[in-house]
């Protein structure tokens, strides 16, 4: 009898396959369409749900420096691929589409700046390049940007995002853990100040070396963050991981990071943070 | 069959051996001289050994670091070392079998020695997570350290793990920041260090007890950012390809030393460490006592600056013109 009855299928917002992907986005949180330019506006967090998109380098750059004062070091170092490493595709050939897509060297960005008039070293971590996985160069790079905080008396910001060591780099790639926690050990001996910003998402040898040690660990709402990948865990222990697990919420609950805070509060809480920890940085009181 | 657990390439060793632990029982039951016999097999044994354990593939090396007959590191404690007293517990959640630590003699001076320990058998695995710490391990072994650093005492640490545990509750304690934190204040220890990897050096979980002034391998033992299996899944797409990921990796103590990363590979009987304990336990005992004069030849700060140079020349890269592996020394043969 239930001829005469319309079908009824709502609509919902994920049916609708014809949205210009230039204009609009999805969000991935709460399925609100949402124009990309208002989008961009909000440091591409979800207005409506506070839902975190992963954002590119640039994002980052603007937010923890002031307009026109980043300036980039160490663009040029390049990966050596010491092992001639070959798996389905030679690494070179990995290291070169990725540089392509990119327009970078390696998975790390550093420079020095002013962030409300405080001179800082600042790098961020690109995930689009082979996954921000740390090999020679990431490590060189940072270890380098360390020294430079130390020798300018400059507060270090990091922000990861990394799936861990570059594997194609061997033992070297291991190696980067120990170098930048080495670097780390000449920073906290002077008492420098290191700010670690954990972005979605940041796991393995990262996490495991310089991304955890931070005086003052901040994670992004909702980033993934650990030491193992949840597939991993997963196959490990057979069992399906609880809801929320490895996630900057539960890292705070466990006391694994300081605060969670959103994208849009990240400058105004690291400078609050700096004036805090500097005997005289410029606009304190 | 040989009854002995023993690897494929082995078997024509073991039968070697089996025969000559018969004749033996023979001449012992009967009162027969074999001398010449026994001789004879005993060369035979050396010969084969010699061939196979000189050409060992790079998954034959994984093999033979993960033997189920090598000894870990509570067979050294007795045997490199005396006066052996372990200590036990992080002060903060639990003592973890799989890490263990405290007071040894080696040659008559005190020292602090830690190290991963692995199971002989399934119940003793259990117990021993298969040498999988959690972070409570790293924290009890960092607590270690630190006791030495107070006292004044070398820390050697033995590293022989698969990795660190991938779990719930490994995660939820923080085993990135456990790990971490040991890299960072390893780096800042005055006393004098040395590790050692006497089997599987599995990344992360490894280097967590490896940040150290000398860093010495163990002939067969194998040290890799991630397991052969793990990276073929990941590159390959296939555990398959375990092979040619064990040989790409350079995971081997002769890859490492041409890498500049190992400080001094120490040579393995004939058969493996496996084939005689003691003869390994006293290779060990003299390659430490050496490093150990040498370091405590320096000042501290000179040391630490050796230390710290060291891991901060690591790496392979290219800075516009200036080519640079930045290793630590000239290359080793």
């Amino acid at each position: 009898m239930a001829w005469f009855r319309k079908e009824k299928t709502p609509l919902r917002a994920d049916d609708r396959r014809d949205l210009p992907s230039d204009v609009f986005d999805k969000c991935e949180g709460c399925g609100e369409i949402l124009y990309r330019d208002k989008l961009a506006q909000n440091l591409r967090v979800c207005p409506k749900c506070g839902y975190h998109f992963r954002v590119p380098v640039a994002v980052y750059l603007e937010i923890f420096s002031d307009p026109g004062t980043f300036q980039e070091l160490d663009r040029e170092v390049r990966s050596a691929d010491p092992l001639n490493f070959v798996d389905l595709k030679p690494y070179r050939a990995r290291l070169n589409a990725a540089q392509k897509k990119t327009g970078r060297g390696d998975a790390v960005v550093t420079g020095v700046a002013t962030l409300e008039g405080i001179p800082i070293s600042l790098g961020v971590m690109d995930f689009a390049f082979i996954g921000g996985s740390m090999g020679s160069v990431v490590g060189e790079k940072i270890a380098r940007l360390g020294r430079r905080s130390a020798d300018d008396n400059r507060p270090l910001i990091l922000v990861s995002a990394s799936g861990g060591a570059r594997m194609m780099e061997g033992i070297y790639s291991l190696m980067q853990m120990a170098k930048t926690a080495t670097m780390l050990a000449r920073l906290h001996e002077a008492g420098i100040p290191f700010i670690s910003v954990l972005t979605d998402p940041t796991t393995g040898g990262v996490t495991a070396s310089f991304a955890m040690l931070g005086d003052v660990n901040l994670a992004e709402p909702g980033a993934l963050v650990g030491f193992a990948g949840p597939r991993v865990i997963e196959e490990t222990i057979k069992q399906e991981l609880p809801e929320g697990f490895q996630r900057s919420e539960f890292l705070l609950e466990h006391g694994m990071v300081d605060l969670v805070v959103d994208r849009r509060a990240l400058r105004e809480t690291t400078v609050r943070l700096l004036r805090l920890l500097l005997a005289a940085a410029p606009g304190d009181g | 069959m040989p009854s002995t657990p023993h690897l494929e390439f082995e078997r024509d060793l073991v039968e070697i051996q089996e025969k000559i632990e018969s004749l033996l029982d023979l001449a012992e039951k009967k009162g027969i001289d074999v001398a010449i016999e026994l001789r004879e097999l005993r060369s035979k044994l050396t010969r084969l050994q010699e061939d196979t354990f000189q050409n060992l593939s790079a998954i034959e090396q994984v093999q033979v670091a993960r033997h189920p007959r090598r000894p870990y590191t509570l067979d050294y404690l007795v045997r490199t070392f005396t006066d052996w007293m372990e200590l036990h517990g992080d002060r903060a959640f639990r003592d973890d079998a799989a890490m263990v630590g405290g007071w040894a003699r080696l040659e008559g001076s005190p020292v602090m020695v830690l190290g991963h320990q692995k199971g002989r058998d399934m119940k003793d695995n259990l117990h021993r997570n298969f040498g999988m710490p959690h972070p409570e391990g790293y924290r009890k072994a960092l607590r270690l350290m630190r006791m030495a650093e107070k006292f004044g005492r070398p820390v050697i640490t033995l590293i022989d793990t698969p990795g660190a545990y991938p779990g719930i509750g490994a995660e939820k304690r923080g085993q990135a920041e456990a790990i971490a934190t040991n890299l960072r204040e390893m780096a800042r220890l005055q006393v004098p260090t040395i590790s050692v990897v006497i089997g599987e050096g599995g990344s992360g979980g490894a280097l967590a007890l490896g940040v150290t002034d000398r860093i010495l391998m163990l002939e067969h033992s194998v040290y890799s950012v991630i397991s052969p299996e793990g990276c073929a899944a990941i590159l390959w797409r296939s555990a398959e390809y375990r092979d040619q990921a064990a040989a790409a990796l350079k995971l081997t103590s002769r890859d490492l030393l041409r890498l500049g990363v190992v400080d001094e590979v120490i040579g393995e009987p004939p058969g493996g460490a496996h084939s005689d304990w003691k003869a390994t336990a006293d290779a060990l005992r003299v390659a430490l006592v050496g490093h150990l004069e040498d370091l405590k030849g320096m000042e501290a700060q000179e040391r630490r600056q050796k230390r710290w140079g060291k891991f901060e020349a690591l790496g392979a890269w290219v800075d516009g013109e200036m080519a640079g592996p930045g290793r630590t020394g000239p290359l080793k043969a």
